[in-house]
């Protein structure tokens, strides 16, 4: 649905975008992480035909880019970094007027389904500059969704929201996922994005990495076993050293972190030597690394890639 | 067509929200029509016909006024030096508006959602513009008509008001206004894309003025005499002006330099 090949882009000397090179299918929840000033939004806006690419090339929804901007622009919604509403006009106007800008056939329809969608309804003559910032924030979103696009570019959708209003767009993604929309997701959210996202892009001037966050873990950090163990002895840590199929071994709080291939296969083997070393193994889990592990390792290599 | 016609209204709604917009546009035509109907009227209580001389009047008055009285030439005469207060009605309106709605869709952020739809950036400027003349027009042929209607109680007589309706009114009117209009939008335009305070771009965009204001001034101080040969070359120098400043708007008017320039 997203295809980009070597898409760059320039302003003067400064470069925003680096040849970026992406895939996004179908009813994907893409997530694209990076910075702030990483290029982030500026790849929004040549996506989505606001801006042209200095190089490179991109088709979003069946429009290449830079040949039929508006039939791309119909196919598309965008929540932009700001609401960007008239606030002097009521919540019920501001989506009318842009889905009377999308030729919509019946406005009042699809914008009578979005306020109440977004429980905006009993309000929706009040001027969109009484809004609480959530409120704005919900209509704006509704605003990228009343023409019903094939491809949503969503740049910081809960951003300033409160955890319930947050968890409302979440919830809202997800649905729009449910429908086979795809979703290019903008968020500084890590954990919206590991919970939200089917993969994701980490992205400072250029791709840093691209897969979905448990393969980014898996590739950056390994599987890491924690055993609990009633005392630990330096004996245990060299015990688990000698094993073939183990990385690393650290000893944190009188537990054992082990990180190891396969774990699955090979935590008994591992649990068995322990054992037989005397350890006296209370229990064991894996440890999860987060998704701002992955970010922030990513990012900080690229800021020191001595 | 549809879409320039969705935003010529949301700028309707949005704008004519604003105090200083609808002080703008109702009240400066009805003071500017005001103006010459009083005077008119002062003039006319002054006594009959042979209060004045046609020899009192500019020279050119008197090939001008042909058959008409000496007061009747007197009244022609003042109300032609108030038909550029008309043509400042066009001038001045669709600054106010143009200024509040371009430069407030960069201080609400809303026109990067706006260039996200499949609208033209022609049609975007074109909505924008008309939502900004017609006000204009309709106000300057609304004090105009008001004028031209009040007249008839406050003249010497019907040929006074007769001559409103010559070639050199009409022009002025129903050619130069709207001319005048369309180069007041596209200097709007280009000062709103260099400022984020509106009532900063309109009192620069305003700048449009000074060439008419020069035109009344020399008119009533005996330098610049109007008449339809005279208007006729102002609209043909206004189509001309018009053409480029809207082609030079326009190119400041483009969606890259608007989301990337526009702070």
């Amino acid at each position: 649905m997203i295809q980009t090949e070597n898409l760059t882009r320039r302003f003067g000397d400064i470069l925003a975008v680096d040849r970026l090179t992406v895939s996004v299918a179908p009813g994907e929840i893409f997530g694209f992480l990076g910075p702030n000033g990483a290029g982030k939004t500026t790849t929004i806006r040549m996506l989505a035909g606001l801006i042209g690419p200095s190089s490179g090339q991109a088709t979003v929804a069946g429009c290449r880019l830079g040949r039929d901007d508006t039939t791309l622009r119909r196919r598309i919604g965008v929540l932009t970094e700001t609401p960007g509403l008239y606030d002097g006009l009521s919540a019920q106007a501001n989506l009318l007027f842009f889905a009377e800008l999308y030729g919509m056939t019946e406005p009042s329809a699809a914008v009578e389904h979005y306020l109440r969608w977004l429980g905006l309804w009993e309000r929706r003559f009040e001027p969109a500059g009484t809004f609480s910032k959530g409120m704005r924030q919900k209509l704006a979103i509704a605003r990228a969704l009343l023409h019903e696009p094939q491809v949503v570019f969503l740049d910081e959708p809960t951003s300033g929201l409160d955890p319930e209003a947050a968890h409302l767009v979440r919830d809202f993604i997800a649905e729009l996922r449910r429908e086979g929309r795809t979703i290019f997701l903008c968020t500084h959210n890590l954990d919206e994005a590991d919970r939200l996202c089917d993969r994701i892009g980490v992205f400072r001037q250029s791709l840093l990495a691209l897969d979905s966050p448990a393969a980014l873990r898996r590739q950056l950090f390994g599987r890491t076993v924690v055993i609990h163990l009633r005392a630990v002895a330096p004996t245990f840590a060299a015990a688990a050293r000698g094993l073939d199929f183990v990385h690393q071994v650290k000893e944190v709080d009188g537990k054992l972190l082990v990180t190891l291939d396969d774990p699955e296969v090979r935590n008994p083997d591992l649990i068995r030597t322990l054992v037989a070393a005397g350890a006296d193994v209370q229990f064991v889990g894996e440890l999860r690394q987060t998704l701002e592990d992955v970010y922030l390792h990513l990012v900080n290599a690229k800021e020191k890639p001595a | 067509m549809k879409a320039v016609w969705v935003i010529v209204r949301k700028e309707w709604r949005e704008v004519f929200r604003n105090r200083m917009v609808i002080f703008t546009v109702a009240f400066l035509p009805l003071v500017l029509t005001a103006i010459p109907i009083g005077i008119l009227a002062s003039t006319r209580g002054g006594g009959g016909a042979g209060d004045f001389s046609t020899m009192d009047l500019p020279s050119g008055f008197e090939r001008l006024c042909g058959g008409l009285t000496g007061t009747a030439c007197a009244q022609y005469a003042l109300v032609s030096q108030f038909m550029l207060l008309f043509m400042m009605i066009p001038l001045m309106i669709p600054v106010t508006i143009a200024s509040y709605s371009i430069v407030g869709e960069k201080i609400t952020r809303t026109l990067e959602p706006l260039l996200a739809t499949p609208i033209s950036t022609l049609q975007l400027l074109s909505g924008k513009a008309l939502a900004a003349v017609l006000p204009a027009v309709a106000a300057t042929w609304g004090g105009f008509a008001i004028f031209a209607f009040a007249a008839r109680f406050v003249v010497v007589g019907p040929e006074v008001v007769a001559r409103l309706a010559d070639p050199l009114w009409l022009l002025a009117i129903f050619v130069v206004g709207p001319l005048l209009a369309l180069a007041s939008v596209s200097a709007a335009v280009m000062v709103s894309s260099r400022s984020t305070d509106p009532r900063a771009a309109e009192q620069v965009a305003m700048v449009v003025i000074v060439p008419l204001l020069g035109l009344f001034f020399g008119q009533i101080a005996g330098l610049i005499f109007l008449n339809a040969r005279l208007v006729a070359w102002m609209a043909a120098g206004l189509a001309v002006i018009d053409i480029g400043l809207l082609a030079f708007a326009v190119g400041l008017f483009q969606r890259e330099a608007i989301l990337t320039r526009w702070r």
